[in-house]
């Protein structure tokens, strides 16, 4: 087995034990990505020369003796949005394709605390908005399983790049599923936390009341790693959860006894593709076979998750977006087009004898807004901009925002529901089916926002999620199971995931790739 | 319901996005689509229910006013489109 085919857990004994070091690790993937990248399009930027000064740093300090951090020495692959001093951080926008980020992002600073190995920043959908990473102003990533296939959005680089065996930990984030996902389509391992407990600090913000930072890695013992790496209290974040990291790297072996699953009546309604729902029904029937209890339960409000997140979320990115104004940083349209622009549409208008129009033409400075704006942004961030704006404008705030908030406390409440009736996890399906194909549902914005179906609901109630492989299609495509926890409870999720991962192998498989 | 292309409009200038004619198209029959979508919420009473903004109910989260250095405005100013090192500059405000 080539050493970039190692989980992180196996890498970590090879370092400390001093059999490999950081540097041959990094050169490793180094040539791994170099070989197979051009294929998967993963990766926006590798900085092969800044990762391989961070690793023979390290393994000088190992070996000095120094303590060294819970990641010392594994290269760690960060998702486009969290900012890093000094380095590009661009949301896969064409509005910070120049964007150098002037501080860390806590997520970044916790790595580098790790001592982790910062490899290269994942392509992604712009601005984290979309499902199948091909909203990217920049490139196309593909699925490792299948070219012609999206590898889901919108950490698609993040996962796509643990399934190639480019990096062995990846960071995603997540508003709508945008961790959990990709992990299934993929077939990898991904945990979306619980809100607030890592902190938003440096994660360019898309949805903030959704918005949450979480590890891809191929296995539950490797997700556990670097969640216990990255989560945690911080003064910069005001919703971050003030309380204690649990050892999750120590506790995931420990398998959960008296487990009860919960499975939701309306995740086995139409629309579930039906390899998938026997994959999912399969792995709860290897729960059983653990010693599970299995108890279904309904979820009344869970059709409506999705009509919630499309207006909460947008409403949220609409705000979150105005900040861009091709002033502070940023694209910004040509200033000198803007004036002679204006000046022949008043030209035109006076000449038409429209005199009331010409002096309500925009001033130069809001016509230097909108066109930087519409050229730096893509056509979904300009949909979701529009959308917020919409639901949020005078006169329609009750109908849409305050409605989505409210029933979003019914979804909530169908959680707390199960949770209180003695359910510890609920299982079931991550996505209806298994990946699309690329370009399948460009066109059609609505077909797009559907994918998120099983996944919205965890972000709308803040509880945790994950994703694990369970399966596989007839044409060989990865199926995921979805595992959900009552709040700040990731514990059980890692420790349910190695569970299943110890009784199965579809998390060991890869695709072939050369 | 759905929105006529004036509204679209309107909402573009207040979402500061200059929209060109086909884009104005397009999005009036998207949006239609989309806030048709949404408005099965409205099969649900909500009445008495108390809105969720956050997953997380907190509030006035206090820090005690210590004097930090601030960023540095020279490294943020080299982000800027356009800046004469101590300010931004932007077209004419005033006077148009």
């Amino acid at each position: 087995m080539a050493l970039y085919q190692k989980t992180a857990t196996e890498l970590l004994g090879l370092l400390s034990s001093g059999q490999v070091t950081s540097e041959e690790l990094t050169r490793a993937y180094a040539e791994r990505i170099a070989n197979i990248d051009k294929q998967v399009g993963a990766y926006l930027r590798v900085d092969v020369d800044g990762a391989l000064e961070q690793a023979r740093v390290i393994d000088a300090r190992r070996k000095r003796g120094e303590k060294l951090g819970l990641l010392a020495g594994l290269p760690v692959a960060v998702k486009d949005l969290l900012t890093a001093r000094g380095d590009l951080a661009t949301c896969a926008s064409r509005m910070l394709e120049n964007y150098r980020a002037t501080y860390d992002s806590t997520v970044v600073a916790k790595l580098r605390a790790a001592d982790a190995v910062l490899l290269g920043r994942t392509n992604m959908d712009e601005f984290a908005m979309g499902g199948s990473t091909e909203n990217s102003a920049f490139q196309k990533t593909r699925n490792p399983w299948d070219l012609e296939r999206t590898p889901g959005g919108s950490s698609g680089g993040a996962a796509a790049c643990v399934a190639a065996d480019e990096a062995c930990l990846s960071i995603g984030t997540d508003t709508g599923g945008s961790i959990r996902q990709p992990a299934a389509l993929c077939g990898v391992t991904g945990l979306k936390p619980t809100y607030g407990s890592v902190s938003r600090y440096g994660l360019i913000a898309f949805a903030s009341s959704l918005d949450q930072a979480g590890p891809l890695a191929r296995t539950a013992e490797d997700a556990a790693l670097l969640l216990e790496a990255i989560a945690g209290h911080d003064p910069q974040d005001a919703t971050s959860i003030n309380a204690p990291v649990p050892q999750y790297s120590q506790t995931v072996r420990e398998p959960l006894k008296g487990l009860t699953l919960g499975l939701v009546r309306e995740h086995f309604a139409a629309g579930l593709e039906s390899e998938t729902e026997a994959a999912v029904r399969e792995a709860i029937k290897v729960y059983e076979s653990l010693g599970a209890r299995v108890k279904e339960v309904s979820f009344p409000h869970a059709k409506y998750g999705v009509a919630v997140y499309y207006i909460i979320a947008p409403c949220e990115a609409s705000s979150n977006l105005a900040r861009y104004d091709g002033i502070h940083y940023g694209r910004r349209t040509d200033e000198a087009k803007v004036a002679a622009e204006l000046d022949a549409e008043r030209k035109e208008l006076l000449a038409a004898g429209k005199k009331r129009e010409a002096e309500t033409l925009d001033t130069s400075l809001v016509r230097l807004y909108r066109k930087s704006r519409a050229e730096g942004f893509g056509p979904e961030v300009k949909r979701r901009i529009m959308l917020g704006t919409y639901a949020l404008s005078s006169g329609y705030y009750d109908a849409y925002y305050l409605k989505a908030l409210k029933v979003r406390r019914l979804i909530r409440q169908d959680y707390d529901a199960a949770f209180q009736q003695g359910i510890d996890l609920i299982a079931g399906p991550c996505t209806a089916g298994p990946a699309f194909k690329l370009g399948e549902k460009v066109d059609d914005p609505l077909a797009m926002y559907l994918v998120d179906l099983y996944t919205v609901s965890a972000n709308l109630a803040g509880v945790g999620g994950i994703s694990i492989p369970c399966g596989f299609s007839k044409t060989g495509l990865p199926i995921g199971l979805q595992l959900q926890a009552p709040p700040l409870e990731e514990d059980k999720l890692l420790r349910a995931a190695h569970m299943f991962q110890t009784a199965t192998d579809w998390h060991t498989r890869r695709p072939a790739l050369a | 319901m759905s929105l006529s292309r004036a509204e679209v409009e309107k909402v573009s200038l207040l979402g500061r996005l200059q929209l060109s004619p086909a884009e104005l198209d397009l999005m009036t029959t998207q949006l239609g689509a989309i806030v048709g979508y949404v408005e099965q919420l409205n099969e649900l009473n909500t009445d008495g229910i108390e809105p969720m903004a956050h997953a997380v109910p907190t509030s006035n989260v206090f820090r005690d006013d210590v004097v930090r250095p601030s960023a540095d405005r020279a490294e943020i100013l080299s982000n800027a489109p356009h800046a004469d090192g101590e300010f931004y500059l932007v077209p004419a405000v005033l006077g148009e």
